[in-house]
């Protein structure tokens, strides 16, 4: 298990990173907490000609309000997102959805962005930004910064909108107020391992009412999956759970999962019905 | 579970004096070796990505150096055989030629400078292979017009290469005589050792004295020494074979790797030191599977629930070669001889077979066929005693063996156990009557709990007379016997001039903490402290013959011939000292290091003993030798551990998920050397048998390609999926053992997985569903729930 070999770049800051990837991005890759990535290289799956190693570029972590939404930068490892302070519903889904990440050794290194960008269909970050349409800052040496909605981000397998002289620098998600319920549940054979079916929830009830309904699917398809079956069968209803279950089964008779060693499609599908309940917190037997 | 320490060293919790080093790192491993040696070669495995197909080129571009079958023309084809009129015999080549039998068999071997650049090189070899239809099921093996894996003479069925049959006389009348058949098929997936430390060796060559020296991580040194040297026509002594520190074994490290051929071959060849780290892929591909078995086993019992008589049709998918020693009779011959286990079964009719396909070969896994002969039993139990509306417990108890020594239908003598007596302690321990209200409870609530019981004997520490058992007797005439017949064990204790002893052993610990145990033995023989004996082991060099450690025979064998050389050398200490002190030999105790003559308060300590001998031998009395050096061997014919296995278990009907709440082991290893070794390998062997029942499956396509290649999809438990482990110890002493300890390596691997099954079955119960086939995946139950269908064996094992 050794990687073929590569040139590796450290950078000290932004612009020598853009100006690193620049010069041949086709065969570059970011290296930030590396805990897909050298796998990857170790198994010969990626081959990058040179490897750009972000971690001493400065100004690339952590959590900050802007306005009404909260920016995480792109270097910000797992194990902040699980610690974070950040109060409310949204710091709830985070703190919960970071402590699904792999084991703690991997939620040291790996970083927030770096999921995003690597773009697993069963990767909590990918799941949390699909849900929330969180929006996506990018930046190239030669067209400067733009920004990706989470609905174009996501594009198929270990595949984004991103161009390969880009690099994620932030991610902005909303602020949601004390009215929603968020939450995610998750399915994997062992403690750590990636899901086999993952559901987050992020619903907004008032006076019983649900007034915002967003559930999001990994592992039932290329991407993370917004389920707009459960999303119309929840809005404007009354909070129940039997409204929530309703929206499960809607979910799951809507989705097209795919099947292998771990699951048939029908598999995932009970998955969906068994695990959108759980994410908001009703404790759903038979 | 231990009362007080005991006065002497044997029986107390010592901490294992292997670990200090270990934990701080200091651990010597192949790697460490290659990575310390600046200047060897590594070396990487060219192989075959095609199950079944004719070889027609393997070649590299210049500057790369490739050796493929061609180069190895003189060396002699691996041969593992079992004198039997039904076992059939093939040739494993060193190097693939002609013909290629499984995805990842061994075609060629690249040579280069570093790690990354032997992979590299290996990208660059071209292997050129005409596909051929591939065998990948015993069904298909066994279906009419199937290809043949081997293109030899079968004396029975195509592709069977063992098929081994017991017909008691009164079976057929037995069996007439029941009032209730119950009949069912268990089976297993294929599943891997999975060592943490996968193959690894370093050979090197002494230009000086045209030795090779062999590095390499594996259970049994010396075999692997003999076989090496017939491979290559060296003598014995050419070849030293040493076993560092090694990273887990299980079986999968008492076979002989064609690349540890190979590798000691090239680096003759090149005279040069090369080293070869298996990839876990590579390991998953190439180096042994086990337990891909299925068993049709119908119980024929009364209406109160005697077992009147027990049929069994076995096949056992063995994989494309046969692995040296043991060859691929090792599970089918097991499963044969043993499957009764604890019960008293008069009359018995089994066939139990081996069936060759295109996938890796099998070699044994702590436990062998065990764990599935007891999933066999065990849920031929449950299964009757719901039936019959029998007890559970009780079912068992009516028929487990209470007489010894007892004789198994295949012949077996199975010496004092306490099968009985394990059960009600097991049972007791669980409370069942309390498990019954929270079961209901629970179920009231919507959730499922589940409690699963299995008993087991387990035949360990046996020699010689066993392993002859397995083949027909020969006459040895002008042929070389084809047998291998493994069994005893001799060790060699010296104290040197110092006082101070040397533990010479056969047996080849990789985690066992023999070094422990031994010197526990050893030094309560002679009145010193454990710290005072050094055990060597693992090197050919240096250790007497032995066939290392596997089959829960080391404690057995090593330690009773350890013991025997230990009370002789205490007898010669006795009589140099019966000599400066007076009186007789039988008159001195040694104690404290001292030999003292009884009722006196000094003596002389054994230190000067010692150094007199080997100093002053004109001191010696009696003219003896001037050393104090003496020699055990010991080879049993076995001595049988016994066990009750609970499970409990939490069934999430929803997504299928089964969680291990409770473990409880109630276990008879007879004595028990070092308590907290023995439960050590309890909690380890039932980790392997969660794994057994719930995650681990090796899965082949329909082409026969191996699709669990990574960590990410062949699945060991981790601590977080592991129970607690409450454990018993009941402690029946035999007379087969003279160290009073019975063999504990397998035991907790052998009942898990049957008590597990049986625990998911009853949290199932009110779906009306059962398993029968292991491992019981989350997918499995959650699709036995949704269709009220059993958990089954798929069509061809493949399917998920």
């Amino acid at each position: 298990m050794k990687p073929s070999p590569f040139e590796y770049v450290r950078p000290r800051d932004l612009a020598e990173a853009l100006a690193a990837i620049a010069q041949d991005p086709d065969d570059s890759k970011i290296l930030a907490g590396g805990q897909s990535l050298i796998p990857m290289m170790n198994f010969r799956l990626a081959r990058p000609a040179r490897l750009v190693d972000v971690n001493r570029v400065p100004g690339l972590a952590g959590l900050a309000a802007d306005g009404d939404r909260v920016r995480v930068g792109t270097l910000t490892r797992h194990h902040a997102m699980e610690r974070t302070p950040l109060p409310g519903p949204l710091g709830d889904l985070l703190r919960r959805a970071a402590a699904h990440v792999g084991h703690l050794p991997i939620r040291t290194r790996g970083t927030f962005g770096g999921s995003i960008a690597h773009c697993d269909a069963a990767s909590e970050w990918c799941l949390v930004a699909r849900l929330l349409d969180a929006e996506m800052t990018v930046r190239s040496q030669a067209r400067g910064t733009r920004v990706i909605p989470a609905a174009d981000f996501f594009q198929a397998v270990f595949t984004t909108a991103m161009a390969p002289d880009e690099i994620l620098t932030s991610i902005a998600l909303p602020a949601l107020d004390e009215h929603y319920r968020t939450g995610i549940a998750e399915f994997a054979r062992r403690a750590g391992d990636f899901a086999i079916v993952a559901a987050t929830a992020a619903v907004r009830v008032e006076d019983g009412l649900v007034t915002e309904a967003r559930i999001c699917l990994g592992g039932v398809a290329e991407v993370p999956l917004r389920s707009a079956a459960a999303e119309r069968v929840l809005l404007g209803a009354r909070w129940s759970p039997e409204l929530v279950t309703a929206a499960a089964e809607a979910a799951a008779a809507d989705c097209d999962p795919p099947g292998d060693a771990h699951g048939d499609p029908a598999y995932r599908r009970d998955l969906v019905r068994a695990l959108i309940p759980r994410a908001l917190g009703l404790d759903v037997r038979r | 579970m231990t009362g007080a320490e005991p006065p002497t060293w044997t029986g107390r919790a010592l901490p294992r004096l292997e670990d200090p080093a270990i934990v701080r790192g200091w651990g010597r491993y192949v790697g460490d070796i290659a990575a310390r040696d600046q200047s060897c070669l590594h070396a990487r495995f060219v192989r075959s990505a095609v199950a079944a197909g004719r070889l027609i080129s393997v070649t590299a571009p210049p500057g790369v150096t490739l050796f493929t079958a061609a180069d190895l023309a003189e060396v002699k084809p691996i041969r593992a055989v079992l004198n039997r009129p039904d076992f059939v015999a093939v040739d494993t080549p060193i190097l693939a030629t002609g013909m290629v039998r499984f995805v990842g068999e061994p075609v060629g071997l690249v040579i280069a400078a570093s790690e990354a650049e032997a992979e590299d090189a290996l990208e660059l070899v071209d292997v050129e292979i005409e596909p051929l239809p591939a065998v990948v099921s015993a069904e298909q093996a066994l279906a009419p017009g199937a290809p043949l894996v081997h293109a030899v003479d079968y004396p029975g069925d195509p592709n069977t290469v063992v098929d081994g049959r017991i017909h008691t006389e009164g079976f057929d009348a037995a069996f007439a005589r029941a009032d209730r058949i119950v009949e069912i098929q268990v089976s297993s997936a294929r599943q891997s050792a999975m060592p943490l430390e996968a193959r690894a060796a370093h050979a090197a060559y002494d230009r000086a004295s045209g030795r090779s020296t062999l590095h390499v991580t594996t259970q049994m040194p010396h075999l692997i020494r003999t076989g090496i040297a017939h491979s290559l026509g060296l003598r014995e002594d050419d070849l030293r074979v040493v076993a560092p520190d090694v990273g887990g074994g299980f079986g999968a490290k008492m076979a002989l790797a064609r690349e540890d051929v190979a590798l000691v071959w090239a680096s003759r060849r090149l005279r040069r030191a090369i080293a070869w780290l298996e990839t876990r892929e590579e390991n998953f591909l190439a180096a042994w599977h086990s337990r891909e078995q299925v068993y049709d086993i119908t119980g024929a019992f009364t209406a109160d629930g005697e077992l009147l008589a027990l049929r069994g049709d076995l096949v056992c998918d063995v994989g494309a070669y046969s692995c040296y020693p043991v060859t691929w009779g090792v599970e089918p011959l097991m499963a044969m001889a043993e499957l009764p286990g604890a019960y008293r079964v008069r009359e018995y009719s089994v066939r139990s077979r081996a069936i060759v396909t295109n996938k890796c070969p099998i070699a044994p896994y702590r436990g062998v066929s065990r764990p599935v002969q007891v999933l066999a039993m065990e849920r031929l139990f449950d299964v009757a005693a719901a039936e019959l509306g029998l007890d559970r417990v009780a079912i068992r108890a009516r028929n487990l063996i209470t007489q010894f020594p007892h004789r198994s239908p295949s012949g077996l003598v199975l010496d004092e156990a306490s099968h009985l007596e394990t059960l009600r302690a097991a049972t007791e321990r669980a409370d069942l009557a309390d498990f019954r209200d929270r079961q209901e409870r629970a179920r009231a609530q919507g959730r499922y709990l589940g409690l699963g019981i299995a008993c087991f004997a387990e035949r360990t520490g046996y020699g010689t007379p066993a392993f002859a058992a397995r083949s027909r007797p020969i006459q040895l005439g002008r042929e070389p016997a084809p047998l291998i017949t493994p069994g005893y064990e001799r060790a060699v204790l010296t104290m040197d001039p110092s006082g101070a002893l040397t533990l010479r052993i056969g047996a080849s610990p990789h985690g066992q903490g023999l070094r422990t145990t031994l010197a526990q033995l050893v030094c309560d023989e002679l009145g010193l402290e454990p710290g005072a004996v050094r055990v060597i082991a693992s090197d050919t060099d240096a250790t007497p013959y032995g066939w290392g450690s596997f089959a829960s025979r080391a404690m057995v064998i090593a330690g009773g011939a350890s013991l025997l050389a230990a009370r002789e050398l205490a007898a010669r200490l006795r009589v140099l000292a019966a000599a400066r002190l007076g009186g007789l030999p039988d008159d001195i105790e040694l104690a404290g290091g001292q030999a003292v003559r009884a009722g006196e308060e000094t003596g002389v300590s054994l230190a000067t003993l010692a150094r007199d001998t080997y100093l002053n031998a004109h001191l010696i009395p009696d003219k003896g030798e001037p050393a104090l050096e003496a020699v055990g061997r010991y080879d049993p014919s076995g001595t049988f551990a016994n066990a009750c296995h609970v499970a409990e278990v939490e069934v999430d009907p929803l997504t299928g998920q089964v969680s291990v709440t409770r473990f409880l082991v109630a276990e008879d290893a007879g004595r028990l050397i070092n308590p907290a070794i023995v439960d050590g390998q309890i909690h380890g062997g039932v980790a392997q048998g969660v794994a057994n029942a719930l995650y681990e499956e090796l899965i082949y396509d329909e082409r026969g390609v191996l699709v669990t290649t990574s960590l990410m999809d062949y699945l060991p438990p981790t601590i977080a999926e592991m129970p607690g482990i409450d454990i018993v110890h009941l402690d029946t002493r035999s007379a087969e053992s003279i160290t009073g300890a019975k063999g504990v390596g397998e035991g907790g691997t052998i009942g898990a997985p049957a008590a597990i099954a049986n625990a998911v079955s009853d949290a199932l119960a009110p779906f009306g569903v059962g398993v029968f086939h292991l491992p019981a995946t989350p997918h499995r139950v959650r699709t036995a729930v949704r269709t009220g269908a059993d958990i089954r064996r798929t069509e061809k094992g493949t399917a998920s």
